[in-house]
């Protein structure tokens, strides 16, 4: 079984919620990324996204922005990412590892080079923001080939009959996207995502995760009142492009010291 | 007839240009470029809506643009007929202004009330904020920092039609950064807000859509030229940014076997510098800007800044069609330089007494080089896309003088 799949197996089992944690690879600095994705785990982190570096985030607010020109500027890239991953597998084996980003640098490595080596290195799904189901051949071939999962966003605009197309070809998890706008916005209106996630929810057996907006503890619980998990990063990557002259360990424990109240607050 | 390839049944119904183009966006948008699309296929087979668009030519566009037979330059170079299209005579000063008529009116269809655009050289921004204010519409453009200080004039220009203006920080502060920001915008206000993108890129139906509103100037073009010159051209010539203006005069010629075209890009200074903006010379394709195409980017994929002394013309992707007629070998892509680009600007301002735009500047210089090559009976049809008002202050400053 995929890591994602027994994670959200045991999730169901202990009747707990996903919380999913993200960060930019190498932001703000190469060295802060490993010690920050093992104090995640450790802080209750159950699936862990790493956003791929990339000159033009265009689905990203300012704050996540930022973290991508910060990283960029200590040259991080895909190669480098997939190197962080395989070296945080050797201490923890089971937490999902999700890479997300944008097409145009996996597209660079080569889909079938990009697949088997995100394998091997030991990455479990990937989400593809500006790639849409339709455009997701032939790098779903290899993704599939290679036992990673293609995870696929569903978003407020997403209409019934589309949202069944994107189930059937979806892997892993879905990906609610709260609100209309870029990631870290504080528009989001929990009623209308709960609501929109329970139609999806006759669609599929998949889990689903909702993120993009929440910044505390009170909303993931609110949002996640239909959902399986949430997602929780530009409230993360604004701490971490607060510390660039910090130590690694200490940004890891700054980062954890603000995943613990949300991880007790989805538990509650 | 013989059995020629037919260039003109693309995109595909999923928006695609052989491998080019498609849809690279986030899933909140889909549903805003699927209902486009629909609006789009019902409207432009339209009558009324033709006519509507045709009259907004005529009338307020001041189309048809002539075609003029550029007598004193075809003599000083000594060979092929030089003609220019002249759509530096249109109401704001390029060709620009077709197009955002065209999607201002598909904004009407859809009851939105405001509009959004990205733009670089500020051309696109002010036929769009032009359109804007006849329509009452609400109105703002997406500028990156560094070109809103080299297109100062613009910029007040759009201020007064009552559009704002807002000056983009991030990335490379230019085009292709006012370009994620007008999405950022759009996915955020889908509901109210109808983007005009100024070129024949982006998410389908965008590029065509834009080419088929753009396509007034190669039909007006291929039949002021048998009239005028009693046949065909042999080239055109047009610069190519993200390549509207280039589709616009190419697209009614395609079919046209013995009409040779060629694409000029911006060489900067020199595509073996890496500082220029020649994608389809010097790229590799990719994803960006919500399609595939021929992109400038690094060996890890990150998309690298571009250099050219026109704003207009720095924008490190280009349309996917021009991508998809580079690979099938249809239109030749080259480039030229910032240095020779200026030298034709002056030239174009001293002979012919025409001031154009620095963009269109490299379609004239090509033809410089092209024209001594061809057969004093030949024709080849320029480009002139815009005037050069607005690139007054970055000449004067490369001779030393402050306006």
């Amino acid at each position: 079984m995929n890591r994602i799949a027994r994670c959200f197996a045991d999730l169901k089992q202990a009747r707990r919620k996903a919380l999913v944690t993200y960060l930019v690879s190498g932001d703000p600095f190469p060295e802060a990324t490993l010690p920050t994705l093992h104090k995640m785990a450790e802080q209750g982190a159950d699936i862990i996204e790493i956003g791929i570096p990339f000159s033009d985030p265009m689905a990203d607010g300012p704050t996540i922005q930022l973290a991508h020109e910060r990283a960029l500027a200590h040259k991080a890239s895909l190669r480098r990412t997939l190197e962080t991953v395989r070296t945080f597998r050797q201490d923890n084996v089971d937490t999902p590892i999700v890479l997300m980003g944008y097409d145009n640098p996996i597209e660079r490595m080569g889909y079938e080079t990009f697949a088997r080596e995100a394998a091997a290195a030991g990455v479990d799904g990937v989400i593809i923001v500006d790639l849409p189901p339709e455009e997701a051949e032939p790098l779903n071939g290899y993704l599939q080939q290679a036992g990673i999962e293609n995870i696929f966003l569903l978003a407020p605009t997403t209409t019934a009959e589309r949202a069944r197309h994107i189930v059937s070809l979806a892997g892993g998890f879905l990906y609610y996207v709260s609100l209309k706008g870029v990631t870290g916005a504080g528009h989001v209106d929990a009623n209308s995502v709960n609501q929109k996630i329970s139609q999806f929810r006759e669609l599929t057996d998949l889990p689903i995760c909702v993120g993009f907006g929440i910044k505390s503890g009170d909303t993931a619980r609110l949002l996640t009142e239909n959902a399986d998990g949430a997602v929780v990063g530009s409230l993360l990557v604004d701490k971490m492009g607060q510390m660039p002259g910090e130590a690694p360990e200490k940004i890891a424990a700054a980062v954890g010291e603000l995943i613990a109240p949300i991880r007790a607050a989805l538990d509650s | 007839m013989n059995m020629t390839k037919n260039y003109t049944s693309l995109p595909s119904a999923d928006g695609h240009f052989g491998p080019y183009g498609g849809r690279f966006v986030a899933e909140t948008l889909i549903e805003a470029l699927d209902d486009l699309q629909a609006l789009y296929s019902r409207l432009k087979d339209d009558p009324d809506f033709q006519a509507e668009f045709d009259r907004d030519l005529s009338h307020y566009v001041g189309r048809p643009s002539p075609l003029y037979f550029a007598e004193r330059m075809t003599r000083e170079l000594g060979g092929a007929q030089i003609y220019l299209k002249r759509e530096d005579l249109n109401h704001t000063g390029a060709h620009k202004i077709n197009n955002t008529i065209g999607q201002a009116l598909l904004a009407k269809h859809t009851g939105k009330r405001r509009v959004i655009a990205e733009t670089g050289a500020g051309q696109h921004g002010v036929a769009t904020a032009t359109i804007a204010a006849r329509l009452g519409l609400q109105c703002q453009v997406y500028m990156g920092a560094d070109d809103v200080k080299r297109q100062a004039p613009n910029v007040y220009r759009m201020k007064l039609l009552g559009a704002e203006v807002i000056p983009v920080t991030s990335g490379s502060r230019t085009l292709k950064d006012a370009m994620n920001e007008a999405m950022r915008d759009w996915v955020t206000n889908v509901d109210d807000t109808f983007y005009i993108i100024g070129t024949v890129a982006g998410p389908h139906p965008y590029p065509q859509l834009v080419r088929d509103f753009q396509s007034i100037i190669g039909r007006e073009a291929r039949e002021q030229c048998l009239t005028q010159a009693g046949r065909l051209p042999d080239a055109l010539v047009a610069c190519v940014g993200g390549g509207s203006n280039a589709i616009g005069l190419f697209y009614p010629f395609l079919g046209d076997e013995s009409v040779a075209m060629y694409g000029v890009e911006a060489g900067g200074l020199g595509v073996e510098t890496g500082k220029h903006a020649a994608p389809l010379s010097a790229g590799i394709p990719g994803v960006l800007h919500g399609n595939r195409t021929y992109l400038m980017e690094d060996e890890d994929g990150q998309i690298i800044e571009t250099h050219s002394v026109s704003a207009g013309l720095d924008y490190p992707g280009v349309g996917p069609e021009h991508a998809w007629l580079k690979d099938e070998g249809r239109v030749n892509y080259v480039a030229i330089n910032d240095d020779e680009a200026l030298a034709a600007f002056r030239k174009t301002t001293r002979t012919e007494g025409i001031i154009p735009a620095l963009e269109s500047s490299h379609a004239l210089a090509y033809a410089e080089k092209l024209a001594p090559t061809m057969g004093k009976d030949q024709i080849i049809v320029v480009n002139l896309s815009g005037r050069g008002d607005k690139d007054l202050m970055t000449v004067a400053e490369l001779d030393g003088l402050t306006l």
